[in-house]
């Protein structure tokens, strides 16, 4: 019982750098400019005015839509080349397999921070800077992409080999096999999948700073920094409105989700 | 018989699947690496539209730079900093959540839950509490304690933003440590307890050496992640204060991107595939002497 006590006060304490941060982002949010930075848990003085600024100071809504609608297709986009790629290198044999796949994940030493600068000056040769085109490629096919593969593959690789013999006599075919057997299998796979590729671009930070100068064309991570007043002060109240925001809502999903995700990821990540 | 056989169909198919993530490999990861190789030896001003070949002199430069060894100091000091905390808390967090206690899904939920926050919305809170006048001063004032302005003093900056950044993601870390810990055969804990250990030596004899291959996948994920750290940085110090938080990505930036020094941006993209590359190598080395088993 001592013991118990003891356990669950730990559990508490350690729980406060986790979630206070969320908890003071929302409700700072709604604290007018002059109680921004008193220490009260609730705002003594509640106001959306923050809120609607974030609406009129900038292009909020498209720059919303701007990194919903890039981290889609790159989700979508991961999840048909990585699945592709990883149930080929996991089951059909073809000559040079073993050599391509070792080539492939050769790509997980090196990150994208490595290639930023050649890939901008193709980008600027190809008239693509300022434009969503480098934020979906590179993450779609490029480094992200080789990890979603090496994923895929470890999963494939787990099949058990009679389900491919039965459909094969069945007279099905690979693509077949691929698509009605061996895909709806990998669900949990994708799942894990799916959920780091959806983070990893709405976090993507670097890439729009270095590749976006159009305020319209600005994903969320670059536009939550913009919030400030003529003398470059930070407008704290609506800055973290626009963070909350961002937040929320995969926040939201998250805990509706939260054993799919939190399993998903442990089993997939891990049998590597 | 057909030239098409099932093998040969097999083949194709094979060729075919993986054609887009071979180009994709190819165009967006080897490629620019060649490149960025290529343009180190250059001197390359996009304002003045010049690219001339100039050797190893950026590499001559790297060394005289006199503002190097501190962008290296940092870069070690955020990294190290990053996994010896990270990876320790990662595993407090995991043996406390595979203690038999109720309500342990709802704590793992509570500490995953920064991973799925937006690492800017993150960020930006955590650089509003740590302010000068910000709510963690203010709670500590309460305590009559007179807290520094932790993003602007040079003893504080480096670990306030390692802290930001292990809260940030030690979520994931605990839950790989825990799905190891689940997988741990619970007649040895038994066998031990039987032989007399206590709870120390079951964990540095039993635990450990099991868990080995989860210790080494997340610190090699740990580590190559703590390198490629830019938005915590840009956000919460700008690399100061002087340049005591300016890590190897933050510098590359701000060469290549501000000071338009593409030539020389690209060396120091070299210097860290280099250092990902030695660290990669090295760790692997270090799993046929530690690593307990792997199937």
């Amino acid at each position: 019982m001592r013991t118990k006590v003891v356990l669950y006060g730990l559990l508490l304490v350690l729980c406060v750098p986790f979630v206070f941060p969320t908890w003071w982002m929302v409700t700072s949010s709604f604290k007018p400019n002059a109680e921004i930075f008193s220490p009260s848990l609730w705002p003594s003085s509640f106001t959306a005015e923050p809120w609607r600024q974030v609406f009129t100071m900038q292009p909020f809504a498209q720059q919303y839509f701007n990194s919903a609608y890039i981290a889609v297709v790159v989700t979508i986009g991961t999840l048909v080349v990585a699945s592709m790629a990883g149930y080929a290198f996991a089951r059909i044999r073809f000559p040079g397999q073993n050599v391509l796949f070792l080539v492939v994940l050769t790509g997980l030493l090196i990150p994208s921070e490595v290639t930023i600068v050649p890939l901008f000056r193709i980008f600027n040769s190809l008239g693509m800077v300022d434009t969503h085109w480098p934020l979906i490629l590179v993450p779609m096919l490029g480094p992200p992409s080789v990890l979603a593969t090496f994923i895929m593959r470890q999963f494939f690789i787990t099949l058990p080999a009679e389900l491919e013999e039965a459909a094969r006599i069945d007279g099905l075919g690979r693509p077949a096999i691929f698509r009605r057997i061996a895909l709806p299998l990998a669900r949990p796979a994708l799942g894990a999948v799916a959920i780091f590729t959806f983070l990893h671009s709405w976090n993507l930070y670097l890439e729009p700073v270095v590749y976006l100068s159009t305020r319209t064309r600005y994903t969320l991570p670059q536009a939550l920094t913009q919030f400030t007043d003529a003398y470059q002060g930070q407008l704290w109240n609506v800055q973290l409105s626009a963070a909350s925001m961002t937040a929320i809502p995969v926040l939201i999903v998250f805990v509706l989700a939260q054993r799919q995700f939190i399993e998903g990821l442990a089993h997939t990540g891990l049998k590597g | 018989m057909s030239y098409w056989t099932t093998r040969r169909r097999d083949h194709l198919t094979g060729y075919l699947f993986i054609t887009p993530a071979l180009f994709g490999a190819a165009a967006f990861v080897f490629v620019p690496l060649v490149l960025v190789v290529w343009y180190s030896l250059h001197e390359w001003n996009v304002l003045a539209d010049t690219f001339d070949f100039v050797g190893t002199e950026n590499y001559r430069r790297l060394l005289d730079d006199p503002g190097f060894p501190a962008v290296l100091r940092a870069t070690g000091l955020f990294s190290i900093g990053l996994v010896v905390v990270n990876l320790g808390l990662a595993l407090a967090l995991a043996v406390l959540l595979n203690q038999r206690l109720r309500g342990t899904t709802f704590f793992r939920v509570l500490f995953f839950s920064p991973v799925v926050v937006s690492l800017l919305a993150w960020t930006i809170v955590w650089g509003f509490l740590l302010q000068d006048n910000g709510g963690i001063n203010g709670f500590l004032d309460t305590l009559g304690i007179d807290g520094p302005n932790w993003l602007r003093s040079g003893g504080t900056a480096m670990a306030s933003v390692v802290i930001v950044q292990v809260f940030k993601n030690v979520g994931l870390n605990m839950v790989l440590f825990l799905a190891a810990l689940q997988g741990v055969p619970q007649e040895l804990y038994e066998a031990a307890r039987t032989d007399g250990a206590g709870p120390w030596t079951v964990f540095r004899r039993i635990t450990l050496p099991l868990i080995s291959p989860t210790v080494l996948l997340t610190s090699i994920i740990t580590v190559v992640g703590s390198l490629q750290v830019f938005a915590q940085i840009s956000v919460l110090t700008q690399g100061g204060p002087g340049n005591s938080t300016t890590v190897l990505v933050y510098y590359l930036y701000q060469q290549a991107f501000q000071f338009h020094a593409f030539g020389y941006g690209s060396t120091l993209s070299v210097v860290l595939f280099l250092i990902v590359l030695a660290l990669t190598v090295l760790q692997w080395q270090m799993r046929k002497r530690w690593v307990f088993h792997e199937n």
